[in-house]
């Protein structure tokens, strides 16, 4: 174990500013909107009409297919309307809107998840994917197609990611720190899913009470260590974490399975433990509301579909200087156009940055310096790679890896010549897929 | 409407109503912070680190260096200013090309060709090829070999340190075409030339120190040294090419003297003398005309190092620096090319991926 990967950048981690506030559950808004499209994969297909009646934990649309997962009411009230509506990637996408009922005490029906004793790891995959569970770290990747790995796939372990990388984002270190029973209940149901003995939690060392508490409450028949990560970003990169944790590189092109293991984000996890405790499907999660533009930064149980709005009302407001709001992390997230965006199961935090945080630079030309390809996680050259894709060149770039590239940012971050690289990177990828999508036509 | 925006921006305060305040959500793509660290910046930086060494020239050499070094300044600023792209004086890289031709020039040397020698550097070495960024030579050491090609004489009339500090030579206030006044104060040939053509040594700490003949930045090795150091320190400067210079030009410099020790000067002798470690710390790190890749900056340092130590032992010049730096300038396309990086989950050209435990 070797605690972390080759480059990286280190921007501020700014996450003082939420680090010790408690979880607080916010109240519930006059409206929540549930997205049909939350989770990578096919969209949901709705199964209410408008005017129904719903209680919370409903069914509002079911998984179309195994890669897909169901949308939940997260709140009692009225189906008010079903069609387009802002979603948080920025386009418009197919949503169900519910009018709160305010007078509604929101007690869930009892028990719409069964009781995790006794079930088989098929069984266990179907509870998991029917209580919409999916990766709560940004991807939105449904949790029970990680669980149901091909037979042919031979597992060693489960990694845990208790990184949390991005800037400001508190979401998993107070899962960590406030729910670390339910932490390892989760790591429990998904090793017996998957029928791995060994788990690995990697936590970066700038939570050290996280570190401690998981420490601390760790079961002692449970074989999984807790692995302290050199604070630097994007350590919480699937590949990354699997490099700091292993040793191994996963294969351009393939999977974490495919060198054995699978990874999981830590607040996933407890949320897989949270629905089979309570019996609730996922209709709320922890989002970090945070930034310099925030007056209240705060780290809040957030029904799934409470727009940014208010949640930001709720937060005392912005500041006078706020220029930008970014769902997710800074170094990744999408910068909102529109505040009636509601916050999704894959929104990790709601990010006010202030003008002072967000200074234009003129771009100016590259002058090769390298630090790009010093930042670099899966050791691109994005300093050509951008010189292809400002000349349209993309079949270049292709044969250059860019399908390597996450997007992660860090080129971008530390360009002294504030070139747009990851910026480009993004839309050349989109270029590519459309060229081919034309060929195939 | 809004009511999160509870005040309006401040740069249009009055005219403002909440609801235009959130239309002004700045909409970009990610990441949406970046280190403060700009292009600008570490130009400027270099320019500021490189105070010292033109103030120890100016004490060496007296009032004539400092005006060579501005003269050579202003030819290139006027060429960036003509024909570079609008604000491209701004971001600094003219001056620092104007300084460094100025310290590999003789300290008497007449100040229309210090400009002219600016200026054909930023022309013909860098605006052509389409400014900042796109030069595949260093323009200050183009500027140098031009001036070395068009005024052979000038250009190695070497004064020797000391004297007034307000004496200007007359030699430096020439006239263009006119004949070059004899250097009239006392010439002095370079420890380079000195150890070339008679073998005769100079004492390590005149040269460590400063106290010889030579072009302006030639001298007082221990300053560029220390300058270069900080520049290192900030992270401008890669460590990886003067390390790479230096060491091969010292170890082979170490070998030669070794054999032949009456013939050759040593390791410390090699790189505090002459122009190498100017070059090492601010000529061959540009990193415009410098790899990319850590592997490829090795070797070309390594390269420009023994490139030197060739042609000063058995070239036909007493230095070498300045066509060590323009040949390994003509490498770096391909020493990019051979150095990529092996890609995240690849395997390495004739590395085995690593398998774990």
């Amino acid at each position: 174990m070797r605690s972390t990967f080759r480059h990286g950048v280190h921007p501020p981690d700014s996450k003082a500013l939420t680090a010790a506030v408690p979880l607080r559950r916010m109240p519930y808004a006059a409206e929540v909107v549930l997205p049909l499209r939350q989770h990578a994969g096919k969209p949901a297909r709705p199964v209410v009409r408008v005017g129904d009646r719903v209680q919370r934990g409903d069914v509002l649309a079911e998984a179309d297919g195994f890669v897909s997962s169901p949308v939940h009411a997260s709140a009692a009230g009225v189906v008010k309307a079903i069609g387009l509506w802002p979603h948080p990637d920025g386009t418009l996408s197919d949503a169900i809107r519910i009018a709160v009922d305010p007078f509604n005490p929101q007690i869930p029906r009892p028990r719409m998840v069964p009781d995790w004793n006794g079930l088989t790891p098929p069984e266990v995959v179907k509870a998991v994917q029917d209580a919409g569970v999916v990766g709560l770290g940004g991807a939105a990747f449904p949790t029970h197609v990680k669980l149901a790995p091909p037979k042919d796939i031979h597992l060693e372990s489960l990694i845990v990611n208790g990184a949390e990388c991005e800037p400001y984002l508190t979401t998993d270190h107070r899962t960590m720190v406030e729910y670390p029973e339910r932490v390892h209940f989760g790591v429990r149901i998904m090793m017996r899913a998957l029928g791995v003995k060994r788990a690995v939690i990697g936590v970066e060392r700038n939570k050290p009470d996280a570190i401690e508490r998981l420490r601390a409450t760790l079961p002692p028949d449970l074989d999984v260590i807790i692995l302290p990560l050199t604070v630097k970003y994007p350590q919480g990169a699937e590949k990354m974490l699997i490099h700091a944790v292993t040793g191994r590189e996963v294969p351009s092109g393939k999977l974490p399975m495919n060198v054995g293991v699978v990874v999981q984000n830590v607040g996933s996890i407890a949320t897989i433990a949270e629905v089979f405790e309570t019996g609730l499907p996922l209709v709320e999660r922890i989002v970090t509301v945070s930034g310099p533009g925030v007056r209240r930064p705060s780290n809040l149980i957030i029904p799934v579909g409470t727009k940014v709005r208010d949640i930001l009302e709720f937060c005392g407001g912005v500041s006078a200087d706020a220029t930008e709001v970014v769902l997710g992390g800074p170094m990744m997230g999408t910068a909102q156009p529109n505040l009636d965006v509601p916050v999704t199961k894959g929104t990790t935090g709601v990010i006010v940055l202030t003008r002072r945080d967000t200074p234009r630079f003129e771009t100016l030309p590259c002058i090769r310096c390298g630090s790009c390809l010093e930042a670099c996680p899966v050791f691109l050259n994005p300093s050509m790679l951008g010189l292809h894709a400002q000349a349209g060149r993309y079949e270049e770039m292709e044969s250059m890896h860019l399908a390597d590239c996450m997007l992660c940012g860090a080129c971008s971050y530390v360009c002294p010549s504030a070139i747009p690289l990851s910026q480009m990177f993004a839309l050349s990828k989109t270029a590519l897929k459309k060229a081919r999508s034309k060929v195939v036509a | 409407m809004s009511t999160i925006f509870d005040r309006p921006l401040p740069e249009d305060a009055g005219d403002t109503t909440e609801a235009e305040a959130e239309d002004r959500l700045v909409i970009a793509a990610a990441p949406h912070i970046k280190s403060r660290e700009t292009t600008t910046t570490i130009m400027w930086t270099v320019i500021a680190s490189m105070v010292p060494i033109v103030a120890a020239s100016a004490y060496f050499f007296g009032i004539s260096a400092l005006l060579v070094v501005v003269a050579a300044t202003m030819g290139c600023i006027a060429v960036e200013k003509a024909f570079g792209k609008p604000g491209a004086l701004r971001d600094g890289s003219a001056v620092i090309t104007g300084i460094l031709l100025g310290l590999c020039l003789p300290p008497a040397f007449p100040l229309w060709m210090a400009a002219l020698g600016g200026a054909f550097g930023i022309a013909i070495g860098k605006t052509l090829f389409g400014g900042l960024g796109q030069n595949p030579f260093n323009p200050a050491l183009l500027g140098r070999a031009f001036l070395q090609g068009s005024m052979p004489t000038a250009i190695t009339s070497f004064t020797a340190p000391g004297g007034h500090f307000w004496t200007i030579h007359r030699s430096t206030l020439a006239w263009p075409f006119m004949q070059v006044p004899k250097v009239d104060a006392i010439t002095s040939a370079t420890p380079l030339g000195l150890m070339k053509f008679d073998h005769a040594g100079t004492p390590l700490l005149n040269l460590m120190l400063g106290s010889t003949g030579g072009s302006l930045g030639e001298t007082a090795g221990l300053v560029i040294l220390a300058c270069g150091l900080f520049l290192i320190w900030k992270g401008y400067v890669n460590w990886r090419i003067p390390a790479a210079m230096l060491g091969a030009a010292a170890l082979f410099a170490a070998l030669a003297h070794g054999a032949v020790p009456a013939r050759y000067p040593g390791a410390l002798f090699t790189v505090f003398s002459g122009g190498i470690m100017l070059g090492a710390f601010y000529m061959a790190t540009d990193p415009v005309t410098a790899p990319v890749t850590n592997p490829g900056r090795w070797i070309f340092g390594a390269g420009i190092g023994a490139l030197v130590v060739l042609i000063r032992f058995w070239g036909g010049l007493p230095e070498g620096v300045m066509y060590a730096i323009l040949l390994g300038n003509c490498m770096v396309p391909f020493i990019n090319r051979a150095t990529q990086p092996r890609v995240f989950g690849t395997a390495a050209r004739g590395r085995r991926q690593e398998v774990a435990p």
